[in-house]
């Protein structure tokens, strides 16, 4: 087990810079998952972790040794493709043992390990299988289990689950946790799913466009993105954005969104938001939770207002509704009960508590 | 099809039956299997004509006697196995093709590494002048190689005496003309294993060589564990099929000794042409030609089995 730490790490295909200098620590034990869209450069950090990619430049460390120059194979890690990459000609006791054999463990010894990560990961009764007699979920623990046996300092999963369908990824994801609190061993793992970065991680590292735009606990990032993309990113259906300029009106701070629409800036943040007055390229994120329909108790910040419906769409537990503000499409979350309609004016609630106010022409939440 | 239609419209027995007779017809043309079969009858009457019937009339013919009046059963067989000039040619023909075979399957697999570690446009290159051996049709560049291996005027023993060595008799005495047929062979085959294994190469997974990297497996474990395993039915069905193609070779044979010196380097085909065309025994040729069919049938067989069964288990 081992902390892992990056050093201003770059990389670089030919002139196409993938990750642009990132700086990380993850502590022993830390279950840390690097999240992103596409091309965002997490999958690369991860095989630079594991060593299956050189290093531009910056340095890499597990356990406090500079691994820049050593092979995969003398780093002392586990990863988990995410196609598995299971020997197709062994079975599933000769995959597990694969790395136990190469480096000489005693038999009985690896017959031991084997069996008792079989255990954990209940899949004792397909250690003669080979892969191809296995499902996609009985694959992923075989993949799983390749890792454990080993007893590696650090465990990266590269997109375990995309392959699996909706329902066995929710398992395989608690499966994952699980396995995780009781081995404990240091973890990062990429995916580009969001829920399953909420989800998993002791700590979540938003990447984009090769850098780190934020890195923290899950209700962290969704509770105080630093930018708009990390606001963007997180959470579903994402946040709303709606262009607004800030107003000094009377003594008080005022967010107007449209002629007839505005909101006042909650009296904590005024002292925060009066050196943006009168600039332009503001944007009010707000996420649909935080427009709700109206209530007959009114909290402080709350404010009511009426607008048309575009669309309606009922999820069973809430309801989502669409409308538009200057032509912006906004989404808000509401009650099924609430009587919402399309076309049909609805008087709706926001929630100006859990406002961000971000300065589109830098993207950073002010 | 039309009439059936109308037939079938009408009233009374026979046309009752004649419309059933139509439809079963009908039925007949219209199942599947049948499309099948007749889509696949050119290339059965052509495999039949051009296949089958030689080798069953090759097999007929061994067991004539050398008039061709009297069935013989076996004696032809039982004969040439008495006469020690067929004795050195199941040896040659047996050194000839297994040398062959394992010679072409190890440089292809040499070559076909190196070729797999270039990149891009240079390895299309490479592969395609590597080819060249394989695409020249034989009978010419064994003439080529003839020439090479001529003991006065030859480009070979030229460059040998410019070097200050004596010139070599390469078809001259036994064992020069056994190796040369063999290098020649080899020459002409190795670009097919290179291929193939390339292929095969190409079809290994990126990310098993990456787990196994992991798993702490060092270059010459992954070619162990993990390439060679995972190329095993191409390298059996290569080997095999060159093995079957080499035992039947003809040509290199017939072009650069015609089996000399000495009937020393003759093989099944060429001592069979030898006896049944030059020397008039038609029968017997064809005993020679079918000699080693039950050994590579029995070969083949196995072989086939075991990569099916490999292949049933690994594909994923």
């Amino acid at each position: 087990m081992a902390q892992v730490t990056l050093r201003k790490v770059v990389k670089k295909y030919d002139e196409v810079l993938a990750v642009r200098g990132i700086d990380l620590d993850i502590v022993d034990k830390e279950f840390i998952v690097l999240v992103g869209p596409s091309g965002c450069g997490k999958s690369t950090t991860l095989r630079m972790i594991a060593g299956l990619e050189e290093i531009s430049d910056g340095d890499i460390a597990i356990g406090g040794d500079v691994v820049n120059d050593v092979p995969p194979k003398d780093r002392d890690i586990a990863m988990v493709f995410q196609n598995y990459a299971l020997y197709p000609h062994m079975n599933v006791y000769e995959n597990m043992s694969f790395g136990l054999k190469l480096k000489r463990t005693p038999k009985d010894e690896i017959e031991r390990r084997v069996k008792q990560a079989a255990q954990i990961l209940d899949i004792t009764e397909l250690l003669d299988r080979k892969p191809k007699q296995l499902s996609g979920g009985q694959r992923q623990r075989v993949a799983m289990g390749r890792a454990i046996v080993r007893d590696p300092k650090v465990f990266l999963f590269d997109e375990p689950l995309s392959n699996l369908d909706a329902k066995l990824r929710v398992q395989m994801r608690t499966e994952i946790k699980k396995v995780h609190q009781k081995v404990r061993t240091t973890t990062v793992y990429v995916t580009h799913d969001q829920v399953e970065a909420m989800t998993l991680a002791d700590r979540v590292v938003v990447m984009n466009a090769g850098l780190i735009e934020q890195v923290g606990s899950p209700n962290d990032l969704y509770h105080s993105p630093a930018t708009k993309f990390v606001a963007g990113f997180i959470g579903s259906p994402a946040m709303n954005f709606i262009a607004c300029r800030v107003e000094q009106a009377a003594g008080a701070l005022r967010l107007r969104l449209s002629d007839t629409l505005s909101f006042p800036v909650p009296a904590d943040r005024t002292a925060r938001y009066t050196p943006h007055v009168g600039k332009p390229n503001l944007l009010l994120g707000l996420r649909p939770e935080h427009i709700i329909e109206t209530r007959p108790h009114i909290e402080p910040n709350q404010h009511d207002f009426e607008i048309l419906i575009d669309v309606v769409e009922p999820m069973g537990m809430e309801t989502l509704v669409y409308f538009t503000i200057e032509g912006t499409e906004v989404c808000g979350r509401v009650n099924p009960n609430a009587g919402a309609t399309a076309e049909k004016p609805m008087k709706l609630r926001a929630d100006l508590s859990n406002m961000h106010l971000i300065d589109d022409s830098t993207g950073k939440v002010l | 099809m039309a009439n059936g239609r109308t037939i079938a419209i009408g009233i009374g027995t026979e046309a009752s039956a004649a419309s059933r007779r139509a439809g079963s017809l009908k039925k007949l043309a219209r199942r599947r299997s049948t499309t099948a079969l007749l889509l696949c009858a050119p290339l059965i009457v052509l495999i039949v004509g051009l296949k089958l019937y030689p080798t069953f009339y090759a097999i007929f013919l061994s067991m004539l006697d050398r008039k061709m009046e009297h069935f013989v059963g076996l004696d032809n067989f039982a004969f040439l196995l008495t006469r020690p000039s067929f004795q050195l040619v199941i040896f040659q023909s047996c050194l000839f093709a297994i040398t062959a075979v394992v010679m072409k399957a190890v440089i292809g697999f040499i070559v076909a590494h190196l070729m797999h570690n270039i990149r891009g446009r240079n390895q299309r290159i490479w592969r395609g002048l590597l080819l060249v051996p394989w695409v020249i049709p034989l009978a010419l560049s064994t003439l080529t190689w003839w020439w090479l291996f001529d003991p006065s005027y030859s480009a070979l023993n030229w460059t040998l005496n410019w070097l200050g060595f004596e010139s070599i008799p390469f078809l001259g005495t036994t064992w020069n003309a056994r190796i040369a047929v063999i290098a020649v062979n080899v020459w002409f085959g190795a670009p097919f294993f290179m291929i193939m294994y390339l292929a095969a190469l190409k079809s290994v997974p990126e990310q098993l060589y990456e787990a196994a990297a992991i798993d702490g497996a060092t270059a010459w474990q992954k070619l162990r564990f993990i390439t060679l395993p995972m190329m095993r039915n191409i390298i059996l069905i290569t080997m095999l099929y060159s093995l079957i193609v080499t035992f039947a070779d003809f040509d290199i044979v017939r072009i650069l000794t015609n089996g000399g010196p000495q009937d020393s380097t003759h093989l099944f085909a060429t001592y069979a042409f030898n006896v049944g065309i030059e020397s008039g025994n038609i029968p017997r040729g064809a005993s020679v030609s079918l000699f080693m069919f039950p050994v590579l049938a029995t070969l083949a067989f196995f072989v086939l089995r075991d990569v099916l069964k490999r292949s049933r288990e690994v594909s994923t």
